[in-house]
C-alpha cells in the first residue's frame, strides 16, 4: 500500500466537500474491494475519505411501496433486516452467499453497487429489481447505472446515499459460486411485480451485469420455470476464463434462471 | 494401554499454544537493528537481463543496499543444487542447470529473483524496488511439459538440449512389448496430473543475522529440515562452514513438502546480512508464495494395463513426462522416478512393468515434492487403469482388485519395492462394509429420481514411507542418508527432554513423541518436552517429510530409550542393592524381582545425577543417551478409500456425499492425530481432484496466482469422513509404525475420479474435475450413448 491522507467525515456534507477538495480521492466504505487492490499496489489514491462513520448513510426503511436501503448498510445488516425479509425476501437472501462473516460485517451494499464488479451479487439484485440508485446529486435507474465491468454512471464527485428497491415478493437469486473466489461464476436474479418481470444476470457477461429480454418476455406470459423451456442465451458476449467458458456460462444462465423462478414461485404471498 | 501411552488419543499438547496465537513463527522473531528485504522479481517467464540500473532506487529513503546476481557471483556464493542424481537410460547424468539465488543474466520463470533491496522498513524496501530498472529482452516461453521437448521449443538452459533433464526408465521395455503383443485385454488411460500450489498457511520466511565478533551466521527460517538446509547452504552454497552457521526452524505453519527445499531467499538473506552488517528479514506475501514456492505434480502420462481372460494383470506400461519447472529444486529429480515408478505395482501382483520418465525444464516455478510426492501420481495411474480395465471387462472393480491383490509377504515387486507386510483384502473388505457398498445401487436409484447421477469410486492405494534406508537411497543417487537421530535427556528430577532431528509443522510430534516416552518410562506426558528445529541443540537430523517421523524418527527415540533404560537399570541395581539381572522395569518403577523393594523412575534419575551410590568408574554419572536409527526398508502403508459422489446434471457440480477410509498404518500412536492426518490428506487430494490447478498461459504467466483464481478446498466440500484402520505391524522398524501423513492425498484423487467416471459413464474426466469439466463429460457421454 502506498501512503495516502486519511479523512473521516461524519456527515454527508463533509464527505462531499472533502471529495471536491481532494484530487485523486477515493471513498472508503467497507474497504473489501478497495483495500485489497490498494494492498497489491494496483490502486494508489492520494486521499481516502472514509464514509463508514456517517450515520445518515445506513439503515433500512419501508417507504410506501418500496424499501430504501442506505448505501452504508452492511451485507449482514441487509441479511438480517426484518423489513427486507418481509417485503423483498429475495434481496435479503443475496448477502448470505457473499464472502465470509468478516466481509459481510464490513462490506456495504453501496460499495458493491458503486464498484460494479462483473462477478458481484448486488448488481444483479439491483438490476433485477429495477432499483433506483440515489446519490448526493440525482436519482439513477439501475438500467442506466451499470455501464460495463467496474463502470457506472457515477460522476467523480458523486456519492451513493441510498438505493430504493420496489417491493417485490416474488423474487429470488440463484448463484453458482466461483470455485475459488466465491463470487458469482454466474448469478441470476428474477423478480415479478405486477406485470413487470425482470431477469438480471451477473458473472456471465463479458460486459458486466445484464438483463435477458427473451426470458423476461416469456415469463411475462406465465411466470413459471417451464416458460423458459427451449430458451437459451447466446454464448456470444459471455465471459471466458480458466474457470468457465462462454458456452458453459450461457448454459448456467438458463439453469439458474429456471431455478430462481421456481424459488420465487415457492414463496408464500 | 496407559492413558498417555502408545495408542491413546491424547489431545495435542501444542494446540493450546497454536490456537491461542502463542506460537513463535519466523516472522514473529525480530532482531535488534533488523532490516528488511524485498525482492525484485521478473515479470516475464523467459528473458535475457541486459542490465539492472539501481541508481535511482539506491537514492530512495531507507535503502541500505541493492544487491544483484553479479555481486552474488563476485562474492562466490554458490548455486542451489538438486541433491539426488538421476542417470538417463543411456547412462548419462541428469542435466542440472545452474541455479543462482539471484538471476545471472537470464530469468527463467515469472517470479525469478533478479535483485534484492535491503532497507530500514519493508515499505521502504518495496518502494525502492519499484525504482529498480531492469532491462529485459523477452524471449518466447514454454510452459507445457508435453511441448517442452518439441523441435523449435524455446531452449531454457544451455546444458539441457530439448529442455530434457533426463530420460529415465525402469523395467525391460522389450519384455513389456512382448507382454502387450500377446495380451488378451488392454486398458489405456491418458492422464494429466495437474500442477498444484502447496499453499501452507504460513508463507515462507527467513531472518538472517551475522555476528561479526564470532564470525558466525544464524538463520531462522520456515524449514522442514533445518540440518539439511545448513548442510546445503554450507557445503554447496559455501556461505559459511557448518560450525559457523546455525539454522533454527521455529514453529512452522504447514509445509506439505514445500518447506523441505533450500530456496534462493534464505541464501540471499544470509549473504545480505553479512554484507550489510544488519539482521535481514524477508517474509513472502501470498502472491510471492504462489510465484516462488515449489509447486507439485505436473505429469503428463500415457499408461496401459494388460490382462488375461481371467482378469489377471499380465503387465503395465507407463510413459510420463514430468515438468520440473525452470530449475531443479532440492529433491525434484527423485520425485517422478524413485518415488513414483517404484510404486506402480500398487497393491497388485504385476509380473512385468516398464516405465519411462522424461523430466523437462519449462518456464514455470520449480516443481518438487508435495504431500505424497510421486506416490499420488503413481496411485492415480494404477487406480485409474484398474478401474477402466474393470469396466472394460465388465467386472466389479472390487473383484478385479481382489483377484490381483498381493496376498503373501514379503513381496518383491518388479519395480524394486519390497512390500514387507499388509492385508489388502482386509482393508478393502472393511471399507466396503463400513461404506455399505451393497446399498449403493439403491442409493443410486434414489439420486436418479431427483435427476442426479451417483457414482462410487475405489482407490486401493499403496505408498512407500518411512524414508529411508540410507544404503538403498544412496545406491539410487541420493546425496544424503535418510536415517534419523534422537537424544533422550533425563533431568535429575525425572523430567525428560527428547531431542529429535525430525521437525514438526503440524504433525503433533510434541504429543506423539511424548507418548512414546510416557509408554516406555512410565511418566506422564506433561513431564516430557520435545526439542527440535535448532542445529545448535540437535546435533544432526534429516527432518520431516515422506511420513518418516514416526517410523524413522520415533524408532531413533526408542533406541535411545533402550539405552536410557539399560543404564537406569544398572544404577537402580546399585541403589536397591540388588543384582542388575533381578531388576525389573515396569510402569515407571524399578523393582527387585520377587520383592516389594522398588524405586520410581524419577528417584533413579536423581540417583544418576547425585552419583553417590554407584561406582562412577564403572558407570558414568548422569542419564542421557543418543541414538541414530537407519531403517531396514521403506514402510508400505496401504488401504482402501471409497468415495461416493452425486452430480447435478444441469450444472455439472459434483458433491461428495460419503467417504470411507480404511488404512493400514501399522501401529498407531495416537488415533486422533492419525484421523486428523487422514482428514487433511483427503482434503488435499480432493482439492487436487475437484478444485486446484495451477494454470500458466502461453506467455508463462501464472493465471491462477491468487486465491481469487486458485480454488482451495473448503469445509463445505466435504461430508463427514468415516475413518478406520486395519493393522499389520510393520516388520521393518522396532515400533511397527508405517506412517500416515500422506495417505489421504495419495488415495483421494483416484477415488474421486473413479466415482465421477462411474457416475457419468465416460472415462475422460480431467483434474480438476470442475463443474464445467463434469458438465462437458455428462454431455459427451449422452452424445455417445445417443449415437450408439
Ligand atoms: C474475501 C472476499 C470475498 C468476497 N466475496 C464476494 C461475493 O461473493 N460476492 C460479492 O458480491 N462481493 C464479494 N466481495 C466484495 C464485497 O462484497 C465488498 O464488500 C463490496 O464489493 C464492496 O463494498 P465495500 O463497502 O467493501 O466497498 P469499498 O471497498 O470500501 O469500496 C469499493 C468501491 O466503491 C466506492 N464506494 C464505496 N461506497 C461508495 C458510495 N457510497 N458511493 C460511491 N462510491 C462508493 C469506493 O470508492 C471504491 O471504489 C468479497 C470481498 C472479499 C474481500
Amino acid at each position: 500500500m502506498y501512503n495516502f491522507t486519511f479523512h473521516q467525515p461524519t456527515t454527508l456534507r463533509q464527505a462531499v466537500n472533502l471529495l471536491a477538495k481532494n484530487e485523486d480521492a477515493k471513498l472508503l466504505a467497507g474497504g473489501h474491494s478497495l483495500l485489497p487492490v490498494m494492498k497489491q499496489r494496483l490502486a494508489s489514491p492520494a486521499a481516502i475519505i472514509d464514509i463508514s462513520r456517517i450515520p445518515e448513510l445506513s439503515g433500512v426503511e419501508l417507504k410506501g411501496r418500496s424499501v430504501v436501503v442506505g448505501a452504508g448498510t452492511t451485507h449482514s445488516e441487509v441479511a438480517n433486516s426484518q423489513v427486507l425479509k418481509d417485503s423483498i425476501p429475495g434481496l435479503a437472501e443475496v448477502p448470505a452467499s457473499i464472502g465470509d462473516p468478516h466481509v459481510r460485517h464490513r462490506g456495504t451494499i453501496g460499495g458493491s453497487i458503486a464498484n460494479n464488479d462483473p462477478n458481484a451479487d448486488y448488481p444483479a439484485a439491483a438490476l433485477g429489481l429495477g432499483a433506483t440508485i440515489i446519490t448526493n446529486k440525482r436519482r439513477i435507474a439501475a438500467d442506466d447505472f451499470f455501464q460495463g465491468m467496474f463502470t457506472t454512471a457515477l460522476e467523480p464527485n458523486e456519492i451513493i446515499t441510498k438505493m430504493q428497491f420496489p417491493i417485490a415478493k416474488k423474487c429470488a437469486y440463484q448463484k453458482f459460486k466461483h470455485p475459488a473466489s466465491g463470487f458469482a461464476l454466474v448469478g441470476v436474479f428474477v423478480s415479478k411485480r405486477g406485470s413487470d418481470v425482470r431477469v438480471a444476470v451477473t458473472g456471465a457477461g463479458a460486459n458486466g451485469v445484464f438483463r435477458v429480454p427473451e426470458f423476461e418476455a416469456a415469463l411475462k406470459k406465465r411466470f413459471n420455470a417451464k416458460s423458459l423451456d427451449g430458451l437459451s442465451v447466446s454464448a456470444d458476449g459471455m465471459n471466458n476464463d480458466i474457470h468457465a467458458g462462454p458456452e458453459y456460462r450461457a448454459h448456467l444462465v438458463g439453469v439458474l434462471a429456471r431455478r430462481a423462478v421456481a424459488d420465487a414461485n415457492a414463496r408464500k404471498d | 494401554m496407559s492413558a498417555t501411552g502408545i495408542g491413546a488419543s491424547v489431545r495435542r499438547k501444542e494446540d493450546q499454544r497454536f490456537i491461542t496465537g502463542k506460537g513463535h513463527y519466523t516472522d514473529d522473531i525480530s532482531r535488534p537493528g533488523q532490516a528488511h528485504a524485498y525482492f525484485v522479481r521478473s515479470p516475464h517467464a523467459h528473458a535475457t537481463v541486459r542490465g539492472i540500473d539501481t541508481a535511482a532506487a539506491s537514492a530512495k529513503p531507507g535503502v541500505l543496499a541493492i544487491l544483484t546476481g553479479a555481486q552474488l557471483a563476485a562474492d562466490k556464493i554458490g548455486n542451489l543444487i538438486c541433491g539426488w542424481m538421476i542417470h538417463s537410460k543411456d547412462g548419462s547424468p541428469m542435466n542440472m542447470a545452474p541455479h543462482p539465488a539471484l538471476a545471472a543474466g537470464k530469468v527463467n520463470h515469472a517470479g525469478d529473483a533478479v535483485a534484492v533491496v535491503i532497507a530500514e522498513t519493508l515499505a521502504q524496501a518495496r518502494d525502492a524496488s519499484e525504482a529498480v530498472k531492469v532491462d529485459y529482452q523477452v524471449l518466447p516461453a514454454v510452459v507445457d511439459p508435453a511441448k517442452a521437448q518439441a523441435k523449435g521449443a524455446p531452449q531454457i538452459h544451455e546444458g539441457a538440449p530439448n529442455n530434457t533433464i533426463y530420460q529415465w526408465e525402469i523395467g525391460d521395455s522389450a519384455a513389456a512389448e512382448a507382454v502387450f503383443k500377446s495380451a488378451k485385454h488392454v486398458a489405456t488411460v491418458d492422464l494429466i496430473n495437474n500442477r498444484l500450489v502447496p499453499n501452507a498457511l504460513e508463507p515462507r520466511a527467513a531472518l538472517a543475522e551475522y555476528d561479526d565478533g564470532a564470525d558466525s551466521l544464524t538463520l531462522w527460517n520456515t524449514s522442514q529440515n533445518p540440518h539439511v538446509a545448513r548442510l546445503v547452504i554450507s557445503a554447496f552454497v559455501g556461505m559459511a562452514p557448518e560450525h559457523k552457521l546455525r539454522v533454527i526452524a521455529p514453529d512452522v505453519g504447514g509445509g506439505f513438502g514445500s518447506k523441505i527445499f533450500i530456496y534462493p531467499e534464505e541464501v540471499v538473506c544470509l549473504w545480505a546480512a553479512r554484507k550489510v552488517g544488519r539482521p535481514v528479514k524477508w517474509t513472502a506475501d501470498r502472491s510471492e508464495a504462489f510465484l516462488t514456492d515449489c509447486h507439485g505434480r505436473d505429469h503428463v502420462t500415457h499408461a496401459e494395463l494388460a490382462l488375461d481372460d481371467n482378469g489377471r494383470i499380465t503387465g503395465m506400461r507407463v510413459k510420463t513426462i514430468a515438468n520440473l519447472g525452470a530449475y531443479m529444486s532440492t529433491f525434484s529429480s527423485a520425485v517422478p522416478t524413485y518415488l513414483y515408478a517404484t510404486l506402480l505395482s500398487g497393491q497388485y501382483e504385476i509380473p512385468m512393468i516398464h516405465c519411462a520418465v522424461d523430466a523437462v525444464y519449462t518456464n514455470t516455478v520449480p516443481v518438487d515434492a508435495y504431500r505424497g510426492a510421486g506416490r499420488p501420481e503413481a496411485t492415480f495411474v494404477v487406480e485409474r487403469l484398474i478401474e477402466v480395465a474393470a469396466r472394460q471387462l465388465g467386472l466389479d472393480p472390487a473383484e478385479l482388485r481382489r483377484r490381483n491383490f498381493v496376498k503373501t509377504f514379503p513381496y518383491q515387486t518388479v519395480v524394486a519395492s519390497l512390500y514387507d507386510a499388509g492385508d489388502y483384502n482386509a482393508s478393502m473388505k472393511k471399507a466396503m462394509d463400513i461404506h455399505d457398498v451393497k446399498g449403493f445401487g439403491k442409493r443410486r436409484r434414489v439420486s436418479a429420481r431427483s435427476g442426479k447421477l451417483r457414482g462410487l469410486g475405489y482407490s486401493t492405494y499403496i505408498e512407500a514411507c518411512g524414508v529411508a534406508p540410507s544404503a538403498v537411497v544412496g545406491s539410487l543417487g541420493a546425496g544424503v542418508g535418510l536415517w534419523e537421530s534422537a537424544e533422550v535427556r533425563v533431568n535429575p528430577a525425572g523430567t525428560v527432554e527428547v531431542l529429535t532431528g525430525c521437525h514438526a509443522h503440524g504433525q503433533g510430534h510434541e504429543t506423539t513423541f511424548a507418548q512414546l516416552v510416557s509408554e516406555r518410562l512410565g511418566i506422564p506426558i506433561e513431564q516430557v518436552s520435545v526439542v527440535h528445529g535448532d542445529t545448535d541443540k540437535v546435533q544432526f537430523g534429516m527432518g520431516t517429510y515422506g511420513s518418516r517421523s514416526g517410523a524413522v524418527g520415533m524408532s531413533a527415540i526408542a533406541k535411545a530409550l533402550d539405552k536410557v533404560e539399560a543404564k537406569a537399570k544398572k544404577i537402580a541395581a546399585h541403589l536397591l542393592e540388588a543384582a542388575e539381572a533381578d531388576i525389573v522395569f515396569q510402569d515407571g518403577k524399578f523393582t527387585v524381582a520377587g520383592t516389594d523393594k522398588s524405586l520410581a523412575f524419577g528417584e533413579v534419575a536423581l540417583g544418576a545425577y547425585v552419583a553417590h551410590k554407584f561406582p562412577t568408574g564403572e558407570i558414568e554419572p548422569g542419564l542421557k543417551e543418543g541414538a541414530f536409527y537407519d531403517p531396514t526398508n521403506f514402510t508400505f502403508p496401504a488401504g482402501c478409500h471409497i468415495c461416493e459422489i452425486e452430480i447435478d446434471q444441469d450444472t455439472g457440480r459434483t458433491e461428495i456425499v460419503a467417504w470411507t477410509a480404511v488404512d493400514d498404518f501399522g501401529v498407531v500412536i495416537n488415533p486422533m492425530i492419525v484421523e486428523g492426518q487422514v482428514h487433511g490428506g483427503i482434503a488435499q487430494g480432493v482439492g487436487q481432484a475437484l478444485l486446484e490447478g495451477a494454470v500458466y498461459d502461453a506467455d508463462g504467466q501464472l493465471v491462477s496466482g491468487s486465491f481469487m483464481d486458485y480454488a482451495m478446498p473448503h469445509a463445505e466440500n466435504f461430508p463427514s469422513i468415516k475413518v478406520d484402520t486395519t493393522v499389520t505391524k510393520c516388520p521393518s522398524n522396532p515400533l511397527g509404525i508405517k506412517g500416515c501423513g500422506e495417505a489421504g492425498a495419495i488415495a483421494a484423487p483416484a477415488a474421486v475420479i473413479n466415482a465421477i467416471t462411474d457416475a457419468v459413464g465416460h472415462e475422460n474426466v480431467t483434474m480438476p474435475a470442475t463443474a464445467q469439466v463434469v458438465w462437458a463429460a455428462v454431455r459427451k457421454a449422452k452424445a455417445v450413448r445417443a449415437a450408439a
